[in-house]
């Protein structure tokens, strides 16, 4: 393994209980309910790289993410930031350092921010809660140059977020973000809400303040075009497992697991125009009631039998890690 | 004035502006609370100065009627005070304890109703089953088994007691709605993201409940509010006119009503009909200024 | 004569800052079995435009001036009991969130029978077995007994199919597609539209498509027109406006896209924002932006003018 990774993450799972009250199954006889909205996944981040991770709605990349900075606490595996374990040293004294390092930028610039607060005090929020600075002439100072930073003028310190269009709240989440400082950002769908020509600045911004800061990202997103143009590596995730993770290079020019390939494919291209594609097979089954053995299978035109029944491991190679019965027995060619 | 005109600025004074209905009935609130504050000044006598009473001159009809004169133009009650003082002063005391009991329901509603969303759980259900009980029970008589027992528990009442019992058994008839709200909104606010992003900059529950969320939710509660000080003062209208609110040596409106009940018959209607008057108008511009509120508000929270 | 003519269509919202034009003179046809992209950033009106079309425009918004021509009748100064009638007979909608267009207290059948014994002189059972034949087209499964479930029993590319089912059921000839695949995920997208498509050419029926995607116009509309603060500024055949376009804002959006096939070293942006409806400048609402302004885009608005395949409102055209 990597021993300059930022991040590590080894066989993180985090499973809900969504049962229906104990009551309500005795009465009726219901069984217990369980979502595994992370199921054993791992990877590492590299410092001052980005990792992606692709997938359609249910397969668990927001919920990793938030079990990444601590907002879910993993029911099995750890995730390790800088060799110390998240979840630990956030329960315990030395949270405060540890929050600093480690920050957030949400997928809804409207929610994302508190309506009440200006935005200076929603800016200047961690560095006052976490004591970095306190209220004064510093505390104004940085405020002005983190307004600086993503492109808002200083007058905007006074306003509310009512009175800024979705790409300016983005900015505000980003100036927040990195008030104390951080080494490492989770964006979780952070343009997904935004306009194309808006996109296009968030985007050169987060890349601009990469360059200049080493900053680490793990950048999630269910629009590949956007992951093709921001990631250093790849994760797609199915029904909450990684089922294949390769350098972004690779995972464009040559995806190995099939639910990749259907991925890349089922994206309207622009310059594609009328033409006929493979269809595409099916639906995301109900992650409360996953596929036995590969949860891909039954939409999966390699699978056989083992498919149906065993669960394959992510295996490979750095260069490449996949998740699949059939491309590990050679079924598959190249495409 | 800068703050003013700040404010004059807003959505909400431009909804103000756009309903002529809203401005009367804020009108009409504002002249009632400047009377019932500033009674001293306004009122013509201090009609509960014993000293300032003409016996000569009770049971004076109002100033268009026939027999009646220019200093007391409402009138004067079987005791020779003036009905306009007495409605003056009468305002003061329901509005004292319309509002204080308001102000406290919401208090307790509110810190109730914010801890109910926040932690979840068994706590939310307990409390949640307290506000179901509550609400079965209907408000007056609440009001009235409290102000009993009160009563028995302090029968030589001296007058801050009795107050003391009258609001706070209005008060518990008032904080479940407030809760209710409050919870529901806690609920909405407590899983969108600037309340995660609080968590992981890693603010305290405490203060995030108390500097993100609460001014969040409080906007139903206002509109709650001002359309209850009307329900608060008629509760306690009715507990005086039972006999059971304010004590006899601070009339409220509703005790005046009840005094003149008695004199409805004998023709000087006035000694009841103006206190009665005077309460519908009081509930009536506060039930509209509610429901301009809540209306005004609406789009902004959409 | 066109299936659809708007020509020069303002719709007004009086509010507080005055009255806003949200919008400003818009003009184009549909032809028959013709599928048109209208496609924009927030704010540039597209959703209105299809509002507007099939008379659901939320109030105080209006109509100011302009005609719409449906068979070359006009259809908006048409009173409300006349609309009723043309919407799901003539024109058909989908809209955006399935779960928000489906009732979820009635089954899907009820729906869709509903829908056609209003607009068509049915009997129940003929109306029930052309429902279950409108779910089958739209490629549900087992029709027969998923005709009976309800909304929330669907998943969320189902829904939509059968909003679209919906939408097909009194036989349309133009069915206004608002975002009809931008809640779904990218597999199920794809389904959509080939869905989309497939009905087109089948019936002969013709789409207005409005999206933000660029990807989806590419794949699925014959031509395009790209909206920016209420007008059109570029419309013409997909692919010339695609990978010729003759308005700078057409050319910046392209470029400010990431490309799915090639690596970028930066991607273009296109600098400020789309101007608010109470700070339109004056003369082209976009010259402020464009990097290839004239003197005169500053006081004159320029109309459709022809350049290459397409038209596009620029003064670079008219040299």
């Amino acid at each position: 393994m990597n021993e300059d990774a930022l991040v590590r993450v080894e066989g993180l799972s985090k499973t809900f209980d969504l049962s229906p009250s104990w009551l309500s199954r005795l009465l009726r006889g219901g069984a217990k309910q369980r979502l595994h909205a992370v199921d054993e996944v791992s990877f590492e981040i590299p410092r001052g790289t980005t990792l992606a991770l692709v997938g359609e709605s249910g397969c668990g990349k927001s919920t990793l993410a938030r079990l990444l900075v601590g907002l879910h606490e993993p029911s099995r595996g750890r995730a390790l930031f800088d060799g110390q374990d998240v979840h630990q040293t956030l329960g315990g004294a030395d949270a405060g350092p540890l929050r600093q390092r480690v920050q957030m930028i949400f997928q809804d610039p409207f929610a994302s921010l508190d309506p009440r607060w200006t935005v200076g005090q929603i800016i200047t929020e961690p560095l006052i809660e976490q004591k970095i600075l306190a209220p004064g002439a510093s505390l104004e100072q940085r405020l002005q140059e983190l307004l600086a930073v993503v492109g808002l003028s200083a007058s905007d310190a006074k306003r509310f977020p009512h009175q800024f269009s979705g790409g300016q709240r983005q900015r505000i989440s980003i100036a927040r973000a990195l008030a104390s400082e951080p080494d490492f950002l989770v964006c979780d769908e952070p343009t997904s809400a935004l306009d194309v020509s808006v996109q296009a600045q968030v985007l050169n911004l987060m890349r601009d303040l990469q360059r200049q800061r080493g900053l680490t990202y793990l950048f999630i997103s269910h629009n590949l075009a956007v992951v093709r143009y921001v990631s250093d590596a790849v994760g797609v995730m199915y029904l909450g497992r990684l089922v294949e993770w390769a350098p972004r290079a690779r995972l464009f020019s040559d995806p190995q697991h099939p639910y990749t390939r259907m991925l890349l494919d089922a994206i309207p291209k622009l310059r594609n125009t009328g033409q006929a594609r493979t269809p595409v097979q099916g639906e995301v089954p109900d992650p409360l009631n996953p596929p036995s053995g590969c949860a891909f299978n039954p939409r999966c035109p390699h699978a056989n039998d083992r498919c149906r029944t065993e669960r394959p491991l992510l295996q490979g190679t750095p260069a490449g890690r996949v998740a699949c019965h059939a491309v590990a027995e050679g079924r598959i060619g190249v495409s | 004035m800068n703050a003013l005109r700040r404010w004059l600025d807003t959505d909400l004074a431009y909804s103000l502006r756009q309903s002529p209905l809203a401005m009367g009935a804020a009108l009409v609130a504002f002249i009632c609370l400047f009377c019932a504050v500033f009674a001293g000044w306004v009122a013509p006598q201090d009609p509960f100065d014993l000293a300032t009473l003409e016996l000569a001159d009770a049971r004076q009809p109002p100033i268009w009627l026939e027999g009646g004169s220019a200093k007391y133009w409402l009138g004067t009650d079987d005791q020779g005070r003036d009905i306009l003082s007495a409605v003056i002063y009468g305002a003061r005391i329901s509005l004292i304890v319309g509002l204080s009991s308001v102000l406290l329901s919401m208090v307790i509603g509110v810190a109730l109703g914010l801890v109910s969303g926040f932690l979840g759980g068994w706590i939310d259900a307990a409390l949640m089953r307290l506000c179901d009980v509550m609400l079965s029970f209907p408000a007056i008589l609440v009001a009235l088994l409290i102000a009993g027992v009160g009563r028995a528990l302090f029968p030589q009442a001296h007058t801050s007691v009795a107050f003391g019992v009258l609001i706070t058994s209005i008060t518990l008839t008032g904080w479940v709605q407030y809760a209710r709200t409050v919870r529901g909104s806690t609920l909405i606010e407590r899983d969108k993201e600037y309340v995660q992003a609080a968590r992981l900059i890693g603010v305290s529950p405490m203060r995030i409940l108390r500097r993100h969320i609460l001014p969040n939710v409080l906007g139903p509660v206002l509109v709650l509010g001002t359309i209850q000080v009307a329900t608060a003062i008629l509760t306690e209208a009715t507990l005086s006119f039972l006999g059971v609110g304010v004590p006899p040596t601070s009339p409220s409106l509703g005790t005046l009503i009840r005094i003149g009940n008695d004199y409805l018959f004998s023709g000087e209607w006035w000694i009841t009909v103006f206190p009665g008057a005077m309460l519908v108008l009081i509930a009536l511009s506060t039930n509209l200024l509610g429901d301009w509120l809540r209306d005004a508000l609406n789009p902004r929270l959409r | 004569m066109s299936l659809l003519e708007v020509k020069d269509l303002v719709v007004e919202f009086p509010s507080r800052r005055g009255v806003l034009r949200a919008l400003d003179g818009i003009s184009f046809t549909i032809e028959k079995g013709e599928i048109l992209g209208v496609v924009g950033e927030s704010g540039a009106g597209k959703s209105l435009t299809g509002a507007a079309i099939i008379g659901l425009l939320d109030p105080p918004g209006r109509i100011a001036s302009g005609q719409i021509r449906l068979n070359g009748e006009r259809i908006d100064q048409l009173p409300e009991a006349a609309l009723r009638s043309i919407r799901g007979r003539r024109i058909g909608a989908v809209f955006q969130d399935p779960l928000a267009s489906l009732d979820p207290l009635y089954s899907v059948g009820a729906q869709l029978i509903e829908t056609i014994r209003t607009h068509l002189p049915l009997d129940p059972n003929a109306a029930r077995l052309r429902a279950i034949a409108l779910l089958e087209e739209t490629g549900i499964p087992a029709a027969s007994q998923r005709i009976d479930h309800f909304p929330h029993q669907f998943s969320g590319g189902m829904r939509q199919r059968v909003v679209i089912a919906l939408a097909l059921a009194a036989e349309p000839q133009l069915i206004i597609a608002d975002e009809p695949t931008t809640a779904l995920d990218v597999s199920i997208q794809a389904q959509v539209i080939g869905l989309l498509k497939r009905i087109c050419r089948d019936r002969g029926a013709a789409v207005m498509l409005i999206t933000h995607d660029m990807g989806v116009i590419a794949e699925t509309c014959d031509r395009v027109a790209v909206m920016y603060a209420g007008r059109i500024v570029e419309v013409g055949p997909v692919q010339d406006v695609i990978h010729s376009p003759a308005h700078p804002y057409t050319a910046g959006l392209m470029a400010c896209i990431p490309d799915l096939e090639t690596d970028r070293e930066r991607l273009a942006q296109i600098e400020g924002a789309m101007p608010r409806l109470d700070a339109i400048p004056n003369g082209c609402a976009f010259h402020p932006r464009c990097p290839r302004a004239l003197p005169r885009c500053a006081v004159d608005r320029p109309e459709l003018l022809a350049g290459g395949a397409t038209q596009a409102a620029c003064w670079l055209l008219a040299s």
